[in-house]
C-alpha cells in the first residue's frame, strides 16, 4: 500500500509540474492584460507540435526542439497581444471571444499541417529510476519536473527581483498608476504575453513524448488550467502553483483508485465548490475580475 | 394588414423553399430551424448580461430526456419533446442556485464547469445514458396527416415543416416574453442593475427566470434534434458546438431579437453553400475563427449593425 501511495504521489508531482507551468502563464496573462486566454490549451498543443516537427520528424536534438517550442509559442503570444488583445483592451469579453477565434484557427492549422491522427514522438530515454525496489519514475518525467521547478523559480526571481518584474507587477496591480510612473503598459503586456504563452509552449514541448499529441489535446489542458486558476484564485501566481499541486494529487489519486472520468468530475466539482463558497479562490484577492 | 401580408409571403416562401433544394440541403434546413431556436433562446439569457457556456449541454439535457421518456416509457413523441423542454428548464432551475452566486467571468466558467460535469455524467453512466456511445434508435416522430398534407417523417421536408412550425411558435413566445414587462426588466437587470434593485427588482430571481426560460427552449431544440437524427451522444453537445452558437450570436449581434438569428442563417449559408461546394469542409474551424475575430474587432455590434445602417438611411431619406 505504501508503495502504491508513493508511486501515485510521484505521478502526481509530474502532473503538477506541467499543469503549474500552463496555469502560471494563464494567470500572468490575466493579471497584466485582464483577459482570459481561452486559446491557452492550443498554445500548449502548438508547443507539442514544434517538438513533433523538429525532434520527431527532423531529428533535431530534443532540448533544442523544446527551446524552439518555447520561443515559437512565445512569438504566437506576441502576435495575439498585438493583433487581438491590444485593440480590444477596453473590452474584456471581446478579448475572450477573440481568443476563442484564435483557438479555432490554431486547431485548424494543426489539422491541416499534420492531420487529425495522433503523432508518435519517440521517447527521449527509456531509463527508469527505481527507489526501494517498487517505486519508479521514468527519467523523461523527471526532466519535466526539473524544468518546471527551474522555470518557475526563474519566473519568481524575475518578478520579485528585477526592474522589469516590478514593472510587470505594478501594471498588474494598477495599470493607471503604473503608466503614471512611466511604465509602458504595452511593453509589460508584451512581456507577460511572451512569458505566459512561452510557458504553455514549454509545457507542451516537454510533455510531447509522454502524452498523445493530437490537434484537440488543448481541450483537456484548458479545462484543467481553468480549474487550477479558479481554485488558486484568479490572478494569484502562488495560488496557481499550490492549486496545481492540489489538483494533480486529487486527480491522480482518483484516477488510480477509481477511474479517469470520475477524476474529471471530481476536479470540476472542486472548482464549482470553490466558485460557490469562495469565488476569489484560496489565494485570490477580491480586487480584480 | 401589411404585416400580415409580409408574414403570409414568408410562410409561403418557407413552404416552397425545401422543394427547390437538394436532399442534403433539406437536411441542412432542418438543422437550421433547430439552431435558430438555440441562438434565439441563448439571446434571452444574454439579455440579463450573463454569458453561459453551458447552453448546448442544457440543450442536450432536453435531447436525452425526450429520447429516454419516448424510448423507455413509450411516451408519445410530441409529449416527449415537451418533457425534454421541461427537464432542461428544471435542471437549469437546480443549477441556478450555485451558478447565480457568480457573475460575469465567474458565471461563464461556472456554467462551463456545470455543463462539463453533466456531460461527463452521461459518459460515465451507461445505464440509462448509454455511456460514450450515447442513445441510438430514438423513436422518430409518428407520421400523421392533416388532410391536405401527409407528414412522412422519413422525408426531411416533412420534418422541416414540423420543426419550422414548432420553432416559429417558440420564437413568437420568446418575442412576446421579451416585449413584456418581464422582458423589459431583463434589460434593466443588465444595464441598470443598481437602479433596478433600488426599485425593488430581485435581480437574482430575474436572472434565474431568464436562465430557466432560455434553457427550456434550448431543451425543446435538443429534443427536436434527437428525434430527427435518431442518435445522440455526449459529444453531440460538447464545447465545440457551444463555440458555434457563440459565434452565431456574436457575429449576428445580441442587441436585437433578429441579430443572432441573422448570424445563424448567414453563417449556415456560408458554411453549407460556400464551404461545402468549394470542398473546404476541413477549414471550417479556421474560417469560423477568422470570422469570429474579425467581427469582434471590426463589427462589435454584429451583422445587425449593418442592417440598422441601411434601415436608418432609408428613414432619413
Amino acid at each position: 500500500m505504501f508503495e502504491l501511495l508513493a508511486q501515485t504521489g510521484l505521478n502526481a508531482a509530474y502532473a503538477a509540474s506541467y499543469i503549474s507551468l500552463v496555469a502560471v502563464g494563464l494567470v500572468l496573462i490575466f493579471g497584466v492584460m485582464g483577459v482570459i486566454n481561452f486559446a491557452h490549451g492550443e498554445l500548449f498543443m502548438a508547443g507539442s507540435y514544434v517538438v513533433v516537427a523538429l525532434y520527431a520528424d527532423r531529428m533535431v536534438p530534443f532540448f533544442v526542439a523544446v527551446v524552439a517550442g518555447l520561443i515559437f509559442v512565445g512569438i504566437l503570444g506576441l502576435i495575439m497581444e498585438r493583433a487581438l488583445f491590444r485593440p480590444l483592451r477596453d473590452n474584456p469579453l471581446g478579448g475572450l471571444v477573440a481568443s476563442i477565434g484564435f483557438l479555432l484557427i490554431l486547431q485548424a492549422l494543426a489539422v491541416l499541417g499534420f492531420g487529425v491522427r495522433m503523432e508518435y514522438v519517440p521517447p527521449l530515454t527509456q531509463d527508469v529510476i527505481v527507489f526501494a525496489d517498487k517505486i519508479s519514475i521514468p527519467v523523461a518525467r523527471l526532466y519535466v519536473i526539473i524544468a518546471a521547478v527551474v522555470m518557475l523559480s526563474a519566473l519568481w526571481y524575475f518578478l520579485k527581483r528585477t526592474r522589469f518584474g516590478w514593472a510587470l507587477r505594478a501594471s498588474a496591480q494598477d495599470p493607471e498608476a503604473a503608466a503614471l510612473q512611466g511604465i509602458s503598459v504595452t511593453q509589460t503586456a508584451m512581456i507577460a504575453m511572451f512569458i505566459g504563452a512561452g510557458f504553455a509552449g514549454l509545457a507542451g514541448a516537454l510533455t510531447a513524448p509522454l502524452v498523445s499529441v493530437n490537434p484537440h489535446m488543448g481541450h483537456t489542458i484548458i479545462v484543467t488550467a481553468f480549474i487550477v486558476i479558479i481554485v488558486g484564485g484568479v490572478g494569484s501566481l502562488e495560488g496557481a502553483v499550490v492549486a496545481s499541486v492540489v489538483y494533480a494529487f486529487v486527480h491522480t489519486f482518483v484516477t488510480t483508485f477509481y477511474d479517469g472520468v470520475l477524476a474529471d468530475i471530481t476536479g470540476l466539482s472542486l472548482m464549482l465548490i470553490v466558485l460557490i463558497v469562495k469565488p476569489t479562490g484560496l489565494f485570490g484577492s477580491a480586487d480584480r475580475a | 394588414m401589411r404585416n400580415f401580408l409580409i408574414w403570409a409571403v414568408v410562410a409561403v416562401a418557407l413552404i416552397i423553399l425545401p422543394n427547390l433544394v437538394s436532399f442534403s440541403q433539406q437536411e441542412v434546413l432542418v438543422f437550421l430551424t433547430i439552431n435558430i431556436l438555440v441562438v434565439a433562446s441563448y439571446r434571452l439569457l444574454t439579455l440579463t448580461g450573463e454569458w453561459s457556456l453551458g447552453h448546448v449541454v442544457i440543450m442536450g439535457v432536453g435531447a436525452y430526456a425526450s429520447a429516454l421518456v419516448t424510448k423507455e416509457l413509450g411516451l408519445w413523441v410530441p409529449l416527449g419533446i415537451l418533457v425534454g423542454g421541461a427537464s432542461a428548464a428544471f435542471i437549469a432551475f437546480l443549477l441556478s442556485y450555485p451558478l447565480f452566486r457568480m457573475k460575469g467571468f465567474y458565471f461563464l466558467i461556472g456554467s462551463f464547469a456545470a455543463g462539463e460535469i453533466i456531460r461527463l455524467l452521461w459518459k460515465r453512466f451507461r445505464d440509462p445514458f448509454g455511456g460514450a456511445k450515447g442513445i441510438k434508435g430514438i423513436d422518430p416522430m409518428p407520421d400523421f396527416s392533416i388532410g391536405i398534407y401527409q407528414f412522412d417523417f422519413f422525408e426531411p421536408v416533412s420534418y422541416f415543416y414540423f420543426s419550422a412550425v414548432v420553432v416559429a411558435l417558440c420564437l413568437w413566445i420568446l418575442w412576446r416574453i421579451e416585449k413584456s414587462p418581464v422582458g423589459l426588466t431583463f434589460h434593466a437587470v443588465h444595464w441598470q442593475d443598481k437602479l433596478a434593485q433600488a426599485s425593488g427588482v430581485n435581480l437574482r430571481s430575474y436572472r434565474t427566470l431568464a436562465f430557466v426560460i432560455a434553457s427550456g427552449f434550448a431543451g425543446i431544440a435538443g429534443a427536436l434534434l434527437a428525434h430527427y437524427i435518431g442518435t445522440i451522444n455526449p459529444n453531440s453537445f460538447d464545447v465545440e458546438v457551444m463555440v458555434f452558437v457563440l459565434t452565431w450570436a456574436i457575429v449576428g449581434g445580441t442587441g436585437t431579437f433578429y441579430g443572432p438569428i441573422l448570424g445563424c442563417i448567414v453563417l449556415t449559408i456560408l458554411n453549407e453553400i460556400v464551404l461545402r461546394e468549394l470542398g473546404l469542409e476541413q477549414t471550417r474551424p479556421l474560417i469560423y475563427g477568422l470570422i469570429l475575430i474579425l467581427s469582434i474587432l471590426f463589427m462589435p455590434n454584429g451583422l445587425e449593425s449593418i442592417v440598422q445602417k441601411f434601415t436608418r438611411r432609408k428613414e432619413a431619406k
